[in-house]
């Protein structure tokens, strides 16, 4: 059976071209890989190849032609002992698609090429199916009588990595300073002693190195955790960070995917400069294929990680230097998980609602204490997750108290408030007193100077000022 | 594995089927036995075979998006994939069809995955540069290049970890060969000894930028020797040179004693991706490579020459191999597209 050749797209935008220039004529012989004839693009001109061997029977498009559409029958391939007359006969190399009726054809094929009326439509739209609803569990339940230990938030992460290794030999540690050093901020202090060099990896200064080595380690089976020794410096990492971990699992079909933790401190510390003082959880929260973790408490920080090293997935687990050497009372129990897409409500409150993460509790906690002595009570939520984002609890607190104020370091264009304020918008306009207020660091990039430093951060007077607005007193 | 003895670059100059063995870095040729060069002739064919369908079905607008062909450079992959073992790892960058036949992932689930549909390996989601097969150890299909030097670094990582003998594979391009973390992911692998053999096929060209314009050093094998990374120049276009050297490089990783460079001097004869006209470089060249490096002649005038298989013998695999492409082009064309549903799956475990 002879074979139509069929005018090439040559680009992913191509629709039509110009047939300049035929290579071969009637009755040439061609093998596959033999250049036929040339074709003009808007781009550029371009080899058509021969896929096929055979003897060209006939042309169908004469050279120089414009406006060739893509598909078009442009010459007959006849193959042994096919004769001319039979060029009549031909078929196309492989299935052509019918131009003619697009929809027709995409659904009985099940798709087809490319067409300027795949253009989506309003229709079309419309058929897009929802984002799944995905149900996150309550904490557990802390037995009564169980006993608290005032713990820092530099222990119990330690904790949660030494309890993590120990029950599951796949977890190892690798970053900069965690091993010999015991830790740039002290956080893998003993690990090296209990686990050992194999274990606890130091590395050389090499985010973007080590961060693809740890994605490549997981993609393997092992559950890695990088540490970085601030997230300012996974700024170099951030390609093998979102292409290679956050994208591989969908990339592949569910094949593969990275059980990875990428942890260490985040936001500004104190007169670091711009370099060094930078808040993260906005730029990874946009991230589908990530889970963004920013806890503030102790008990939250341990039990959170350890969700973290079990998790499949992904996570950005995001620190802060200034919280490290906190204390709060962590429950002692065997093993303290928590789930991962579940704020915690802090102070239950009637007024107004404040929704803040890691050390944004910090402004916010002061501003309620001063909020008190105005008779304002407040429900303070804490994020802890920031993707997947907890919008539930918000809005329940929203739908009682009718006012919200977010609280957080980063900077203040499309930071997290932002992302909170449109959803609540979205989703419990009715419900809503007052415009929704977001309290973010300034829109510099952080200056040295300890009274500059000072103005660039968020500070407590603004959000006792910002919920006294939205509470019209 | 001694250290690079030979500097000197494989002549391009001979007849086909000729060329390769002592030009490769150790001075030493494994000729193929029947069994080989036959093995090695169809799974070169198949790649050739296919590669030129995808062209076909992306000129008839059936695969969308970026495609990068294998063509020319198909006996680094299969010399490489004869060297290795059950458990060995393999990733590349986006110029990745050829790899995934060469692990033995199958026709059909290729194809469907370049046209989009539901049967590729990925339900559709990857596309040319992105295929997967956990099941054949094959890691990607990367996009970002240079990229999956570090990942491949991290498998083998794991496979020290776990203390077995297995060997990560990273291939890459003599232009991802100047991105940092390429040098990062050296620097680790010599200092932990990891069993890595990193793979540069320098195809000559960078998209359009020429090895020369590119790279202020162009003898790729020694851009680990500072940090005393062993590394050899080898014949791309001979799949027994490819071989041997594969069998040395992994013979060491094995042993413990750390990554090896390999670069494969070879030449894709195809443009860069299907919308390249490749001005940069003249027809003259690319014929030159076709008719006298050519990597299958090479095997095709052996079997020939050595009485090993007869025209028609040769004729029957040519057959077979079409067959099979012509199969996974059928149901790359009428596999329907991925159910809606899949937009919202494995995005999150």
């Amino acid at each position: 059976m002879p074979i139509e050749i069929l005018m090439p797209a040559l680009s992913p935008t191509m629709e039509e071209g110009t047939l300049s220039k035929w290579l071969k004529k009637e009755g040439d012989t061609v093998a596959s890989g033999d250049v036929i004839a040339e074709i003009e693009t808007d781009k550029a001109t371009m080899e058509v190849e021969a896929v096929d061997e055979g003897t060209i029977g006939k042309i169908l498009i004469e050279a120089g032609t414009e406006n060739v559409k893509v598909n078009t029958a442009i010459a007959v391939l006849l193959q042994d002992g096919e004769s001319a007359d039979a060029a009549a006969d031909a078929k196309p190399a492989a299935p052509k698609a019918d131009a003619d009726t697009p929809t027709a054809a995409a659904n009985d094929a099940g798709g087809k090429a490319r067409e300027a009326s795949d253009e989506p439509t309003a229709k079309a739209d419309s058929k897009v199916p929802a984002a799944p609803k995905v149900d996150v569990a309550a904490d557990p339940d802390i037995p009564a009588g169980t006993e608290m230990v005032s713990t820092t938030v530099r222990e119990a992460l330690r904790d949660a990595m030494a309890e993590e290794m120990r029950r599951d030999g796949d977890v190892f540690i690798m970053g900069e300073e965690v091993a010999e050093y015991q830790g740039a901020y002290k956080i893998t202090q003993g690990l090296l002693q209990e686990f050992g060099a194999r274990r606890v990896v130091d590395t050389p200064i090499t985010e973007h190195g080590f961060a693809g080595v740890g994605v490549g380690a997981a993609m393997a089976g092992l559950k890695p955790i990088v540490e970085f020794m601030t997230f300012n410096f996974a700024m170099q990492a951030i390609d093998q960070i979102i292409n290679s971990a956050a994208k591989t699992l969908y990339m592949s079909g569910g094949q593969m995917g990275a059980p990875i933790v990428f942890r260490g401190p985040n936001g500004a510390a104190a007169r670091v400069g711009a370099q060094h003082s930078q808040d993260y959880a906005a730029w990874y929260s946009h991230i589908p294929g990530l889970k963004v973790i920013a806890p503030y408490t102790a008990a939250d920080a341990k039990g959170l990680l350890k969700a973290a090293i079990r998790d499949p997935n992904p996570i950005i687990f995001l620190e802060n230097e200034i919280l490290y050497g906190q204390s709060f009372d962590v429950p002692k129990m065997d093993d303290f998980v928590l789930p991962i897409g579940k704020a915690r409500i802090h102070k239950t409150g009637k007024d107004v609602t404040i929704v803040s993460f890691g050390i944004g509790m910090t402004y916010a906690l002061k501003a309620i204490a001063e909020l008190e002595k105005d008779g304002i009570d407040v429900e303070l939520i804490d994020l802890r997750t920031i993707r997947p984002m907890d919008l539930p609890t918000v809005i329940e607190s929203v739908k009682k108290t009718g006012r919200l104020v977010t609280v957080e370091e980063g900077y203040p264009q499309s930071s997290v408030g932002t992302e909170i304020a449109t959803r609540v918008m979205q989703q419990a306009f009715d419900y809503l007193d007052a415009p929704i207020l977001t309290i973010a660091g300034k829109d510099v990039p952080m200056p040295y100077a300890a009274n500059l430093e000072k103005l660039a951060l968020p500070n407590v007077g603004e959000v006792v000022e910002a919920v006294k607005t939205v509470c019209y007193k | 594995m001694a250290p690079r003895q030979n500097a000197s670059v494989s002549s391009r100059g001979k007849a086909a089927g000729k060329s390769a063995g002592k030009d490769f870095a150790n001075g030493t040729i494994v000729e193929f036995d029947r069994e080989e060069d036959l093995k090695a002739y169809r799974e070169m064919l198949l790649i050739r075979r296919f590669e030129e369908k995808a062209g076909q079905l992306y000129g008839m607008g059936f695969i969308g998006g970026f495609c990068h062909l294998y063509i020319g450079q198909e006996a680094v992959v299969v010399g490489m994939q004869m060297a290795l073992k059950q458990g060995d790892q393999v990733i590349t960058g986006y110029r990745d069809h050829g790899h995934m036949l060469a692990t033995g992932m199958s026709a059909r689930g290729v194809m469907a995955e370049l046209t989009g549909r539901q049967g590729g390996y990925s339900r559709g989601k990857g596309g040319s540069m992105h295929m997967f097969s956990k099941e054949k150890n094959f890691y990607g299909g990367h996009g970002i290049v240079g990229a999956q030097v570090s990942l491949g670094t991290g498998l083998a990582f794991a496979n020290s970890y776990r203390g077995n003998d297995n060997v990560s594979l990273a291939y890459f391009g003599d232009g991802a060969a100047n991105q940092g973390q390429v040098y990062e992911s050296f620097n680790m692998a010599a200092l932990w000894k990891l069993p890595c053999i990193y793979i540069i096929e320098n195809n000559r060209y960078a998209m359009g930028t020429s090895v020369a314009r590119a790279s202020a050093g162009v003898d790729f094998s020694q851009r680990g020797a500072a940090i005393g990374i062993p590394g050899y120049q080898v014949d791309g276009m001979d799949v027994r040179a490819v071989k041997a050297a594969g069998d040395e490089a992994v013979a060491h990783c094995r042993e413990g004693k750390g990554p090896v460079i390999l670069e494969m001097q070879t030449y894709r004869y195809r443009g860069h991706s299907m919308s390249d006209p490749a001005k940069y470089r003249s027809k003259d060249e690319v014929q030159k490579m076709r008719s006298e490096h050519d990597p299958i002649e090479q095997v095709k005038v052996r079997l020939l020459e050595k009485g090993w298989a007869t025209e028609d013998e040769l004729k029957a695999i040519d057959k077979d191999v079409r067959d099979i492409v012509a199969d996974s082009a059928d149901f790359a064309q009428n596999d329907p597209e991925p159910d809606v549903s899949e937009l919202y799956t494995d995005i999150l475990l």
